[in-house]
């Protein structure tokens, strides 16, 4: 497995992503680079279940305030402390159905499936 | 005591107040805020002062809730240094960073070297770790304890056990220090006769104060088994940003204000979030705790004192 935190590069695509959504209704949305975007929200993760293809990826972006992390309990993946408007991306490459959750948070949970 | 002039003189002269003194009152440890031992007649350090407790710096925070962390951790460290019996250690019971990055936790020492003791003992919070074992946290404070993050050690008659309860995820998000480690502290316990005084320090709560929250404690029923013979135990904690205390046989909890920023109380509002408060009301809800003896058969005494 890869990690690829991509936090500048992203940035914009993910305000391009904002403005097209909007904030209140932060839809799964397949972004320009072909992967799905999950916002962090009032302690949430938004949605909290999401479906990608193989190969797919998931972008995490955090609008809270307060920092979360992204991490597989498994070590599968696992993005650094995210602060506010942070992202973090993660191709999947194999398939599955990856639970992860906010360490700083941990009953923040979420689940990933690939298919 | 007549030093009390001389310490509110100081405390004055730096303007700060936020900060937990503890003492040993006989066996219990018992609290009294540094503010309130700034009053004429008010919170007098009783004893031999032990240690003093700092929590959640948060080193690289800077948004409303408090801008200048680094500046509200300096004060803090001033009124310890301030106190005309300085402690023999300090502990730091965790979040001493926000975001476990290389330059927060830089910043953080290099703060925590103005303080006048020589030892200072830490246990992390669970922004410390979010690189997982070995890694910032580990490489700077882990020697103590070969990685593990678990330690104990023994100060003027006075057991003390670090424990590390923010790596191990349950349902709910509740504390824990999961088996191995209660199987560490069980054996770290075992000898030592009932009337010695233990402390027992984490980050998150180790009873339950707020579960919506996460506030609380998987094994907290486990815990008291191993404590509940001592005829004093003070167990110490952070991670709410509050005062918060509880006591549950011979055993005092006690959760101490951050130097960073307050928090919520339980339950109001949608999460434990930085809580923004008038610039002038912070120096009022950010301090520290001190730790002092009296007795070896009386509970330890704890005076918590703000920067206001």
């Amino acid at each position: 497995m890869q990690t690829t935190p991509i936090k500048a590069a992203l940035t914009a695509a993910s305000f391009a992503l904002v403005a097209s959504f909007g904030l209140a209704v932060a839809l799964p949305a397949t972004a320009a680079t072909g992967g799905v975007q999950v916002m962090i929200k009032n302690f949430d993760f938004m949605p909290m279940d999401v479906t990608v293809p193989v190969g797919g990826s998931v972008t995490w972006k955090n609008l809270d305030e307060e920092p979360h992390t992204v991490t597989s309990p498994d070590g599968s993946f696992k993005s650094d402390a995210l602060d506010e408007y942070d992202t973090y991306t993660f191709k999947f490459t194999k398939p599955g159905v990856y639970k992860y959750l906010c360490t700083i948070h941990p009953r923040m949970r979420a689940t990933v499936t690939v298919k | 005591m007549d030093h009390n002039t001389t310490r509110r003189g100081a405390l004055a002269c730096l303007g700060v107040g936020t900060g937990t003194l503890f003492a040993l009152s006989g066996g219990v440890l018992t609290g009294f805020d540094l503010a309130q031992a700034a009053e004429p007649g008010a919170g007098v350090i009783v004893g031999t002062p032990l240690f003093a407790q700092i929590s959640d710096s948060h080193i690289g925070f800077n948004k409303a809730a408090n801008p200048d962390v680094a500046g509200t951790f300096t004060q803090c460290i001033g009124l310890i240094n301030a106190l005309p019996q300085p402690p023999a250690f300090v502990i730091h019971t965790g979040d001493i960073t926000h975001l476990s990055k290389a330059a927060e936790f830089d910043q953080a020492q290099g703060l925590m070297q103005q303080l006048k003791v020589t030892e200072v003992h830490t246990t992390p919070g669970e922004h410390d770790v979010t690189d997982g074992v070995g890694t910032e946290y580990f490489n700077r404070f882990g020697a103590a304890s070969k990685n593990k993050g678990y330690y104990s050690f023994d100060h003027k008659g006075v057991h003390l056990v670090a424990l590390v309860n923010v790596m191990q995820f349950k349902p709910g998000g509740l504390a824990s220090i999961g088996d191995e480690q209660m199987s560490w502290l069980k054996d770290d316990l075992v000898g030592r006769p009932s009337s010695q005084p233990i402390v027992l320090f984490a980050h998150m709560p180790m009873w339950s104060i707020y579960e919506p929250w996460g506030w609380g404690s998987s094994d907290h029923d486990q815990l008291m088994t191993l404590i509940g013979r001592f005829g004093s135990v003070t167990v110490l904690n952070g991670h709410i940003h509050q005062i918060v205390s509880k006591v549950e046989g011979h055993v005092t909890f006690h959760t101490a204000r951050a130097t960073a920023f307050p928090q919520p109380a339980p339950g109001v509002g949608p999460a434990p979030r930085p809580l923004a408060v008038p610039a002038e009301q912070l120096p009022s809800m950010i301090g520290v705790t001190s730790i002092s003896q009296t007795s070896l058969h009386k509970p330890l005494r704890l005076t918590d004192t703000t920067l206001a």
